[in-house]
């Protein structure tokens, strides 16, 4: 059968590898050769599952939404990773990587962050763990995400900006991975996306797999079936979306629907959607698809939302859009913050901005009454206040 | 004969030296490679800028970004260099990271250095198992070596696996690093070039990383056969342009 996970080199279909100066293979390498024997140890999966329910705060429900189903006429599901600690499933992967770090004898912890959800995520592990924790974020993101930069600094973390190219989440991306090349012994790189070379964009969806494990077993409980007629969720790099997939990848009878940020509209110069926008290419050490010029420069996306503005995709959406797998679909900024609005009027949820995106294909997307429709709510909306006061002038 | 080949066999230590295409103006490329020649550099690497260079410390990644922002792109270097072979004999390799070049086309990209007269090409970020499955043919076709990299990190079984697969020479770099990081070479460094000579491979090892002058020139080249000198090269473009060039590479050899 046709698969779509990750095969044993890394790659969904043609997308995927380790594309990595040779300053970065001794790290990657020993990862590779470790991570699934790693997670596979009773040891391991015992803390990562103890942390996962008593910490983080697992299984988060999987909610009805009554109201929301009532206005589209279709029985939509909200898997509440809002409800995480830290406020988005970006947590899921950090309690992972860190087990695996220390297990892989490491003593220093880098990551990137674009908007600071996965450095928070990985400053509140680090400070779980007692071990050193260094987050690089770019110049401009530091400045426009002052909240989550003190959450960091509370947390113990120090974050160091990224001052060069576009001075954003794949520059910070670059300089974590600079950091890396030199401190390639004591160091161990969290990245917080199912993006990188290989084994990272498979060990993180792994990692974020709980999502769909959780849906199975809840829609279970209150359909009497494992399987929705869709799974709906938003990508930027696209972990939660990963999570949220992960279990049904191989199950056809399943539809996979990733929701892209447009940003201003896809042709308006200004978006993050990356399956229409993007060409094949290498970004970050992983073969995928991404925004580029035609010289194979890698450009800046833009979206309203922090989480979404990456200019490629992990290499598994990469597979699902170019097989059809995956039904792409791809949200204006605009219609992101109003879904976002209905979901508070409608359910009293406050969503993250990411999420609102995959909230708001109901207006042109239509589903019959009864299909089951589950959305991945990766986030709550705390953290984008200002935005929505903005936004609406509230 | 490859002109690199040739080159190494030479009874002299190797000078190499890179530079960003496009740095510090769009059109100093000919200028730059004519003025190392002419005052004995061995080796040229002329660098393709590009927007994300993983492997590259500030200086580097700075010219990058100017070239870039200058006008720089890969047609536009391959028109500048398009008569090259006319004034310059010394090898030229051309350095830069994989995606530009797979956007350009491989077999293109490869067609155009053979027909300019480019001798070499080093993609960081081009792996050893991908570049043997996909790329190896076309690059021969067009009489390129294809250099590769290996660090103090690099397993002596990988090193081997590089030794068999490289034609030419291999890129030693001296630490674990992103280029200009380190100033001058400690104990590590000594052990490591020790254990690399030791190692008796067929190809000829050229240092990078870490060398800016005479002293680091020469502890490098003490057992390996040359040395590259990036960083330390771009930051006298920065401070001086396409002046005095003949006296940067004097004072390093």
């Amino acid at each position: 059968m046709k698969s779509y996970h990750a095969d044993e080199r890394g790659y969904y279909g043609e997308f995927g590898g380790a594309f990595i100066p040779e300053m970065l293979y001794p790290n990657c390498e020993e990862l590779r050769q470790n991570y699934l024997r790693i997670m596979q140890e009773p040891s391991f999966k015992d803390e990562f599952h103890q942390l996962l329910k008593d910490y983080v705060g697992r299984p988060t429900p999987l909610y009805f939404a009554k109201r929301l189903s009532e206005k589209y006429n279709t029985k939509i599901y909200l898997k509440r990773e809002d409800l995480c600690h830290t406020g988005a499933h970006k947590v899921n992967n950090t309690i992972g990587q860190i087990l695996m770090a220390k297990k892989l004898g490491k003593n220093r912890i880098i990551a990137e962050t674009g908007a600071g959800q996965h450095g928070v995520a990985t400053a509140t592990v680090c400070a779980l763990m007692g071990i050193e924790c260094v987050v690089y974020m770019g110049e401009i993101d530091i400045a426009r995400q002052a909240p989550n930069v003190a959450r960091m600094k509370m947390l113990g973390a120090e974050v160091r900006p990224a001052t060069s190219g576009s001075k954003t989440l794949k520059d910070a991306t670059n300089e974590a991975i600079r950091d890396w090349i030199n401190n390639p012994v004591d160091t161990h790189y969290i990245i917080g996306s199912v993006v990188g070379p290989h084994p990272y964009p498979d060990m993180v969806a792994r990692f974020q797999s709980v999502i769909s494990e959780e849906i199975k077993n809840q829609l279970q409980e209150k359909e009497g079936r494992e399987n929705p007629d869709y799974v709906v969720a938003c990508v930027g790099g696209g972990s939660n979306a990963a999570g949220a997939f992960y279990h049904y990848l191989d199950t056809p009878e399943v539809g996979i629907i990733a929701v892209e940020a447009a940003g201003k509209g896809i042709h308006s110069g200004e978006s993050a959607a990356t399956s229409a926008l993007g060409k094949i290419g290498i970004i970050h050490g992983s073969k995928t698809l991404l925004m580029q010029t035609q010289d194979g420069q890698i450009t800046e996306p833009y979206s309203i939302s922090a989480g979404l503005d990456y200019p490629g995709v992990g290499p598994m959406h990469a597979h699902l859009y170019a097989s059809g797998r995956g039904e792409f679909i791809s949200i204006t900024d605009d219609d992101a913050m109003n879904a976002g609005m209905e979901l508070c009027k409608l359910e009293g949820i406050i969503p993250a901005i990411e999420s609102s995106h995959a909230l708001a294909i109901f207006e042109d997307r239509k589903f019959n009454p009864d299909d089951v429709v589950v959305i991945n709510l990766s986030g709550r909306g705390d953290k984008d206040l200002q935005n929505y006061i903005d936004y609406f002038k509230l | 004969m490859n002109r690199i080949k040739q080159k190494l066999q030479e009874d002299k230590k190797i000078l190499s030296i890179y530079f960003t295409a496009g740095y510090p103006h769009l059109d100093d490329t000919i200028k730059i490679i004519q003025d190392l020649e002419k005052n004995g550099v061995d080796l040229i690497e002329i660098g393709l800028p590009f927007s994300d260079p993983l492997a590259d410390g500030p200086t580097i990644q700075a010219s990058s970004t100017a070239a870039l922002k200058n006008g720089m792109n890969t047609a536009l270097l391959f028109e500048q260099l398009k008569d090259i072979r006319k004034t310059v004999s010394i090898p030229l390799i051309l350095m830069g990271y994989f995606n530009p070049v797979l956007q350009y086309g491989v077999e293109e990209f490869c067609a155009k250095c053979e027909e300019i007269g480019i001798d070499g090409i080093i993609l960081p970020d081009l792996p050893l198992d991908v570049y043997q499955e996909e790329y190896e043919v076309i690059f021969k076709k067009h009489g390129l070596i294809n250099v590769f990299l290996i660090t103090p990190q690099t397993s002596d079984e990988r090193i081997k696996d590089i030794d068999s697969a490289s034609d030419g020479f291999i890129y030693m770099v001296s630490s674990a690093s992103t280029t200009g990081a380190k100033q001058g070479f400690g104990k590590e460094q000594s052990d490591y070039f020790d254990r690399i000579a030791d190692m008796n491979l067929n190809n000829p090892q050229i240092v990078g990383f870490g060398i800016s002058n005479a002293e680091t020139f020469g502890q490098a080249t003490q057992k390996a056969k040359g040395a590259i000198i990036g960083s330390a090269f771009i930051k006298h473009l920065t401070e001086n342009g396409v002046n005095g060039i003949g006296d940067f590479v004097k004072q390093i050899r």
